[in-house]
């Protein structure tokens, strides 16, 4: 192979040429890579940024399906805040805010989180191969159709003989076995519902965390007289803080706007706005009402606002938690 | 302060021997090293006495009592490991006191001896600091703070200085030193480095496939190895080995090999049955030279040379056997060129080629 020297400027009559051969390709390096990245970014352009800008929009409008083709919903002149007042002013407000706190507060602590770092923390503990064993089993809820799932749960809340509940752990304790569980206690089993699918999420970060720990901390403290439970405690718990608050912020944004899972469930039944959530209500005032009263407009700005609140957490989580300061630090401390 | 013994241990990971049958005293208040290639089986025996491994077989002892199925936590050991293990999320002052606040010991006993060791240890300033801010030789005070402000009956060192780079290793050697004539806590050190067992121990364990072949004085172990393992693993350079057959001349012993015959002084090696086969070790600071021709002299091709300023290295060729030699700095040897080189006879080392024993 022969060497092949650059040719240094001006060097030869047609060394000009050379230099616009380098500026074109200087210019090819430049946009190239915003090349790659515009089929994703004309995607998300179409199909997310756009419907946005038009939701917000549509939220200062009253279009529904009786002034549909008729309503210029573009012009300004067409604005108002009527539907945010009509929210504000809903008698159930305080209702739909108020389940929607309570749903996403439990469902978060009991399971997504609670519920995970502890199973995570058991089977990271345990045999390795049975802690794998029993975390898979966990993806199953995941990876159930979510109608199956719900059909699931709807059989076992049945009265007995048909519900597993009733007939095999409530009958035989005396408790009751006539009722249709799911109308006696509809929050307990949308909690459940969510929770037992939302606790995988955080069981496979934390279990990956905890076993990304150098086993060296785990000895050292165990030869400081540490037991595991204190190891847990000062030593594990510490160092996967940030997935903690990483699971934490990413399931309260996604517990917020999840409904299909109480749609299926209760529908926001059973007594009136009994488990109403604030998506669900988006969903029902937008896309579900009977014909002739769908409100495309009023929905919108219940979206709207729920984006609002989302935004205002995930800011406050950031705040309150320091992410800034969690992130400069090298995950992998390599000491 | 106590007395560590190990009673026939033996560590198996399957069918992996890892500890074979091993017997250890270590003595109150001394510093023991283990050493040995990696493999071989010491860091082991440390997790066993620290209580990290089960023993497959045998007894281990702290003072009197078996320690066997005693946690480590409550074995009163401390140990400092090879990447420190300093808590991330804690300062240094916590690193040091969260073995103390486990034991809840009161708060102010737990300021005081943090305060002493950071002050003995030279790193006061640093208590309110992060591991990640210290360097090497900082994190590896932290770690040995943390051990000794527990006052434990025994220390335990896992190579703690291999992270470090060669001029903080020196430093930190002399500080360990210094630092265990301050405390004289019984002390078990492991290391593959040879300089540091030698410099550090008061005795020397050298290990090999699970086993120990020499237990003793680090002097003892350098000037009488048990076997051709021992006198190869300590020394720096090590010891350059010859095979040759054991013939007699005018009544004196005489050793004969490629490009070399030996003879050894009157009355030395008498009871060596002559015509066997053994194995000759030379330790390169027992070749002197260039030297005229002559009796014990053997003649070889200088290959490469490494002025160190203190000692000179010669890397040379006899008869296809690569000798080293350590040689006064001042003399002038040229590369590619033949010398005469002198052996020590009086310091030479035998060992019988079929069971590597020492023999002379």
């Amino acid at each position: 192979m022969k060497k092949v020297s650059k040719p240094e400027r001006g060097t030869y009559p047609l060394s000009g040429l050379f230099r616009e051969r380098d500026l074109l390709l200087r210019v090819r390096g430049i946009l190239l890579p915003y090349g790659f990245l515009a089929p994703s970014l004309i995607i998300v352009l179409l199909f997310f940024f756009i419907p946005l800008v038009m939701v917000f929009i549509l939220s200062f409008t009253n279009l529904d399906m009786t002034n549909f083709g008729i309503l210029e919903w573009w012009r300004p002149t067409n604005w108002s805040l009527d539907n945010y007042v009509k929210i504000f002013t809903n008698r159930f407000f305080p209702k739909i805010l108020g389940n929607t706190a309570m749903y996403t507060a439990l469902t978060l602590a009991f399971f997504n989180m609670g519920m995970a770092l502890v199973i995570a923390l058991i089977t990271t503990h345990i045999n390795r191969r049975a802690g794998f064993a029993f975390r898979a089993l966990w993806l199953l809820p995941r990876l159930t159709p979510v109608v199956v799932y719900i059909m699931m749960w709807k059989a076992l809340a049945g009265p007995a003989p048909m519900g597993v509940i009733n007939k095999y752990f409530l009958g035989p304790l005396g408790i009751g076995s006539g009722e249709y569980l799911l109308h006696m206690s509809p929050w307990v089993f949308i909690i459940l519902v969510n929770g037992f699918i939302g606790a995988s999420f955080g069981i496979i970060i934390f279990s990956a965390a905890i076993e990304a720990i150098p086993k060296d901390y785990l000895i050292a403290s165990k030869v400081d007289g540490a037991t595991t439970w204190q190891t847990i405690r000062h030593v594990t718990i510490p160092m996967i803080k940030w997935p903690l608050l990483f699971v934490t912020t990413y399931q309260t944004l996604s517990l917020l706007t999840s409904f299909e899972y109480i749609m299926l469930l209760t529908d926001g039944g059973p007594g009136l706005y009994q488990t109403e959530v604030w998506a669900l209500t988006a969903y029902h005032r937008a896309l579900s009402s009977y014909f002739g009263n769908i409100q495309w407009g009023y929905g919108a700005a219940w979206s709207v606002v729920l984006v609002i609140i989302g935004i205002v957490m995930a800011v406050v989580y950031l705040r309150v938690f320091k992410f800034g300061e969690l992130v400069e630090e090298p995950k992998i401390d390599r000491l | 302060m106590a007395e560590v013994t190990l009673t026939k241990v033996t560590k198996k990971f399957g069918d992996f021997v890892a500890v074979n049958d091993i017997d250890l005293k270590v003595g109150d208040a001394t510093f023991t090293v283990l050493v040995g290639p990696s493999g071989c089986g010491k860091t082991t025996t440390l997790r066993m006495i620290a209580g990290l491994e089960e023993t497959t077989q045998g007894e281990i002892r702290i003072e009197e009592r078996v320690v066997n199925r005693v946690p480590p936590k409550d074995r009163d050991i401390a140990m400092v490991f090879q990447n420190y293990a300093l808590y991330p999320h804690m300062d240094v002052y916590n690193n040091m006191a969260f073995g103390l606040k486990l034991r809840k010991i009161p708060k102010v006993e737990i300021r005081r001896r943090v305060h002493e060791a950071a002050a003995l240890l030279g790193i006061e300033d640093k208590l309110k600091s992060k591991p990640r801010a210290l360097s090497g030789g900082q994190r590896q005070r932290v770690a040995v703070g943390r051990a000794i402000v527990r006052d434990p009956k025994v220390f335990l060192f896992d190579e703690p200085l291999s992270n470090l780079d060669a001029k903080l290793r020196v430093q930190m050697r002399t500080e360990l030193e210094q630092l265990h004539h301050k405390l004289r806590t019984t002390t078990i050190y492991v290391t593959h480095d040879q300089v540091e067992a030698m410099t550090l121990g008061d005795k020397i364990a050298v290990m090999k496939d699970g086993v120990i072949h020499q237990y003793a004085s680090p002097q003892e172990t350098y000037d009488h190895p048990k076997n051709q393992f021992v006198g190869g693993f300590i020394g720096s350079p090590a010891m350059n080995f010859f095979n040759a057959r054991v013939g007699t001349e005018d009544g004196r012993v005489v050793l004969i090999g490629k490009g070399f015959r030996l003879v050894l002084p009157q009355g030395k090696g008498q009871d060596l049955p002559s015509e066997v086969e053994v194995i000759v070790g030379i330790r390169p600071e027992d070749l002197e030279g260039p030297a005229p021709e002559g009796e014990n002299t053997v003649e070889m091709r200088v290959r490469v040379t490494e002025p160190l300023g203190n000692e000179l290295l010669v890397y040379a060729d006899c008869s296809g056997e690569r000798v080293v030699a350590n040689l006064d700095p001042h003399r002038r040897v040229e590369v590619d060129s033949t010398i005469r080189l002198k052996v020590n006879i009086d310091t030479l080392h035998l060992f019988d080629r079929e069971s590597d024993q020492t023999i002379l």
